[in-house]
């Protein structure tokens, strides 16, 4: 029976990365999915003839330019296309606008607030200064402060320095940005409800708080952080759906020599004397490997694939209460004509961007109350787009692909399982906000995919469905991520490692985890990264 | 509060229009050759209108029309308007007299400057503030606790410069009597049409020269009568890149080009102190209190001041735009902002910012690094520089009153 150097539980994005990083380096890596296709939550899966979906994750920003480069996935088909800014519509019938155009879209705050509209360069500087102290930690292993070993040390020395950089203000004002509400922040710069509830939303994606709960001003900071070639906080599409990310990740992989098995559901990690060994499959299969890497979300590896008698008690404690509370569904939808939006002007870019229709900070809180309820939102908060306005691989020509993210959405309804009718009941509440701005948007449609919480753990193995493998508060990110002591990517139990979202940097298309761990990984094994090019410099 | 939604709903078409047209783009499009438009706070303004060098001859030798209207403006008015700018700019604002124009600054608590602008006094309780940027926020979050009203007037307010030295007698022709005793800094208001012109003697090229506001829906009439007016007076239309090469020779400074506004830098050792950008005269420290004055007066007080801004005159005649300056050739010592072969000075003449002690107190053996790209290669050369006083020309006609014809 063949033994590889390392295997590695999930084909996700970060999966694949720390693979591709590992069978470059020079080991024997085998991926095992359980599902008949690679790509965890960022996949494009035909779900309907002629028609691409991206299932989970929707939009590209986060992904780390400097692995698309290392591992050559401009040449295995990864194109990500930049689009143009988006709206959100108001119950009065007009829209608040966002263009890339700096002036264009200081005249568009100013149909609505003059103050605002010059008080937007105030907080672009603001949140692009928070984002620049934190970009440079994002591919560096975050420093255990409580180790004392040189490396870490010197790590905290280098945190220290750059944060002496800051002057007296900027650190209070850091201390605060960190643990502070997107709506408190907000309100510092802006007095139009519309203008904070749009600008609001990144606080509050995949996170199971709202607006006005403390720590959601990180969380926007963590949808700042990405770039489209350069240009910083710009979303794109990539070419083809989500599932481009991984297809080509796992093209770049195979073609440096790795294998991938699909339809591979692990269900045991496998240890010897406290070591992990391999890794049992649902089948019975057994799979030997000299390390094991697990792609999985921190509770699904801890609480369910290793015994818990492999595990020191505090640690299970820690795992157990970890944040990762599902929040959010998606609906995917065929349509078969590009929706009209009468409030929009005849060529607005819009229709190409991010179009939501929660238009006060107020509706977005009220829609986290029904979730804290136990239920999802009456009246939710969604970013809608339309990918294939700039893809044309995705639909037919003429027809379009519409991908909705949903909030708020609880893992369990009123305490019970979710049941078909329940869920048929949220994709109700989203097409019917859709159809009130958008006339005759019912009889577009073609074909639809819900997806609650239940559908996204079932298919994608996120715990409650949580598209951040955990919350990104600050009381879980840098040497907290996700337990404390164990945030450098290695675990309790020797030659098992984490890979996933759930350790640092934390979610999002980016495969930093990925690469941050195949790093320590290879540091371990007292290998030198092979094609693994430092970080693009913050200058 | 939130405009109505028809209101709002009317201001939608600006979508067609990414880039604003000032209400004298239809004369400037009209004599514009070069087709050579650039982005002024988001509008479209004139780089060059015909040729960039003979438009610069048409500010030294005859009349400039140059199109500001782009230019920043917001109305402080209310008794408490001088107290509140007072406190908000660094100069004395109970020194301004009313129909006054002053030079000035304002800064934030760390003393950073936010930007320099004029400060138009038109009556004893109105201002008019023109500045590169924009700080309604800032402007209204100072305001409270004073009796004062803030309205942005971009828009609604068109401006012109008329510079050059047949300026004045182009509006004599054009009929504002009175014009020749208008003295430098000091502001008169004109019937025109059916409004009122407010003209100034200011401008930003050191030459004599006028600036005209006026709203916007009257300015193509004004364009016309003082078009008219100048036609045997050599009167043009001009672009930027002209009116730059004037500032520089008169030592102007340039907001976000040869300092970073507080505001605007990412990077936060980029904000400067007044006296870090050669705006030390401005700062009135007898006033009791004005909007960083702790940082600038601690500043002053610690020798902690770290930069310091200078005319520079370099050997040969190739300009050193962005060029590094050095000690001995050796060490940094700043960079040049902005250079040019001064046409009027003959001299090759930059504004440099360099790092104390150089241009404190080590003034001498200073180079400038120039990389000249001709024909596709670089030519480098290590050219000396001298720190010498702004502005770099002086033109007695800039002051006399009344002004010549030519």
């Amino acid at each position: 029976m063949k033994k590889y150097d390392v295997v590695m539980i999930g084909g996700g994005h970060n999966g694949l990365v720390a693979a591709c990083y590992l069978q470059r380096a020079g080991l024997d890596v085998l991926v095992l999915e359980k599902n008949d296709w690679v790509g965890g939550a960022a996949t494009s899966r035909e779900m309907t003839p002629g028609f691409l979906y991206s299932n989970c994750s929707y939009v590209c920003s986060l992904f780390r330019p400097e692995i698309m480069r290392d591992l050559e996935l401009p040449k295995h088909g990864l194109q990500v296309i930049a689009y143009e800014g988006g709206a959100v519509f108001t119950r009065d019938g007009d829209y608040l606008a966002s263009y890339r155009d700096h002036d264009s879209h200081r005249r568009e705050f100013a149909r609505y607030s003059k103050r605002d509209a010059e008080a937007y360069e105030r907080y672009a500087r603001d949140v692009t200064r928070q984002c620049r102290f934190i970009q440079p930690l994002l591919m560096r292993t975050a420093p255990d402060p409580f180790s004392f070993k040189p490396r870490d040390l010197a790590e905290l020395l280098y945190l220290g320095r750059k944060f002496g950089d800051f002057s007296a203000h900027d650190m209070a004002q850091t201390l605060r940005f960190w643990t502070m509400s997107i709506s408190d922040f907000l309100d510092e710069y802006f007095e139009t409800d519309v203008i904070k509830a749009y600008l609001a939303l990144s606080g509050i994606i995949g996170t199971a708080l709202g607006p006005m709960s403390p720590g959601t001003a990180y969380v926007l900071l963590h949808h700042y952080m990405g770039e489209v070639d350069g240009s910083v906080g710009a979303w794109g599409y990539a070419r083809g759906g989500m599932g481009a990310v991984t297809q080509a990740l796992a093209s770049s992989f195979r073609a440096s020599g790795g294998t991938i098995r699909t339809g591979a559901d692990v269900e045991k990690v496998m240890t010897r004397s406290g070591r992990a060994t391999g890794v049992r499959l649902a089948d019975g299969e057994e799979v030997h490997g000299g390390l094991v890497v697990s792609n999985a979300d921190v509770k699904r590896t801890f609480l369910k694939l290793v015994d818990e008698d492999a595990l020191p008690e505090t640690f299970v404690h820690r795992v157990k209460h970890f944040k990762m509370r599902g929040s959010s569904g998606k609906l995917n939808i065929a349509l078969d004509s590009l929706p009209e939006f009468p409030a929009l002007p005849t060529g607005s870019s819009c229709i190409r961007g991010d179009m939501h229709f929660t238009d006060s900070m107020e509706r977005m809180e009220r829609a986290y109350d029904d979730w804290k309820a136990g239920h999802f939102s009456a009246d939710p908060f969604v970013d809608m787009v339309i990918p294939t306005t700039l893809d044309p691989t995705m639909a037919p020509p003429g027809k379009h692909f519409m991908s909705c993210f949903v909030q708020y959405c609880p893992p369990k309804i009123d305490g019970e399982d979710w049941t078909d009718a329940d869920r048929d009941a949220f994709a109700e509440t989203v097409i019917s906000q859709i159809a009130d701005y958008s006339p005759g948007f019912r009889d577009r449609i073609l074909h639809m995919e819900v997806r609650t919480p239940r559908e996204i753990e079932a298919e994608v193995g996120l715990t409650e469905g949580n598209i951040f493998q955990g919350e990104l508060t600050f009381d879980q990110l840098l040497f907290n991520r996700p337990v404390p002591g164990y945030a450098q990517y290695r675990s309790p139990v020797p030659g098992l490692y984490l890979c996933g979202s759930s350790t640092h940097p934390g979610g999002g298309v980016m495969g930093a985890p990925g690469r941050n761990a195949a790093a320590e990984i290879l540091r371990d094994l007292k290998r030198k990264p092979n094609q693994m090019s430092p970080a693009h410099d913050v200058i | 509060m939130i405009p109505d939604v028809t209101l709002r709903r009317s201001r939608q078409a600006h979508i067609a229009t990414p880039r604003l047209e000032t209400p004298f783009h239809a004369r400037i499009a009209a004599l514009d050759e070069t087709n050579d438009w650039y982005s002024w706070a988001g509008y479209k303004a004139a780089h060059s209108v015909f040729d960039e060098e003979l438009e610069y001859f048409a500010i030294r030798s005859t009349a400039a029309l140059f199109d500001i209207s782009p230019m920043v403006k917001y109305r402080i008015s209310g008794p408490d308007a001088e107290r509140y700018l007072n406190r908000l700019t660094l100069r004395d604002v109970a020194k301004l007299k009313a129909h006054r124009v002053q030079y000035t600054a304002w800064c934030d608590d760390h003393g950073h400057v936010l930007d320099d602008g004029t400060l138009f006094r038109l009556a004893p309780d109105t201002f008019r503030l023109c500045c590169q940027e924009r700080h309604l926020p800032w402007l209204l979050d100072s305001a409270i606790g004073f009796d004062v009203e803030i309205a942005e007037e971009t828009t609604e307010i068109a401006g012109l410069a008329l510079q050059g030295p047949t300026s004045f007698a182009v509006l004599a022709n054009a009929g504002f009597d009175g014009i020749e005793q208008l003295k430098p800094f000091q502001i008169a208001e004109f019937s025109h049409d059916d409004t009122r012109v407010t003209i100034s003697r200011t401008g930003f090229t050191g030459d004599l020269g006028y600036e005209l506001f006026v709203p916007a829906g009257a300015a193509l009439s004004l364009w016309d009568r003082l078009w008219m007016a100048g036609r045997n007076l050599g009167i043009r239309a001009i672009g930027y890149a002209a009116l730059n090469r004037t500032r520089i020779e008169a030592g102007f400074i340039v907001a976000n080009a040869d300092f970073m506004t507080a505001e605007a830098a990412l990077r936060a050792d980029r904000a400067r102190l007044p006296d870090e950008i050669g705006l030390d005269w401005l700062v009135d420290a007898e006033k009791p209190f004005f909007n960083g004055r702790h940082a600038i007066l601690e500043a002053r007080r610690n020798q902690s001041l770290k930069y310091i801004l200078v005319g520079l005159e370099i050997e040969g005649n190739i300009p050193a735009e962005g060029a590094i300056v050095y000690h001995r050739k050796k060490h940094e010592a700043g960079l040049v902002s902005a250079a040019i072969w001064s046409p009027l000075a003959k001299r090759n003449i930059a504004i440099a910012t360099l790092e104390r002690p150089y241009g404190s107190r080590i003034v001498d053996d200073l180079w400038v690094e120039i990389y000249a790209s001709r024909e596709l290669q670089y030519q480098k050369m290590m050219k000396r520089a001298t720190i010498v006083p702004r502005p770099f020309i002086k033109l007695d006609r800039r002051t006399a009153t009344p002004p010549g014809l030519f």
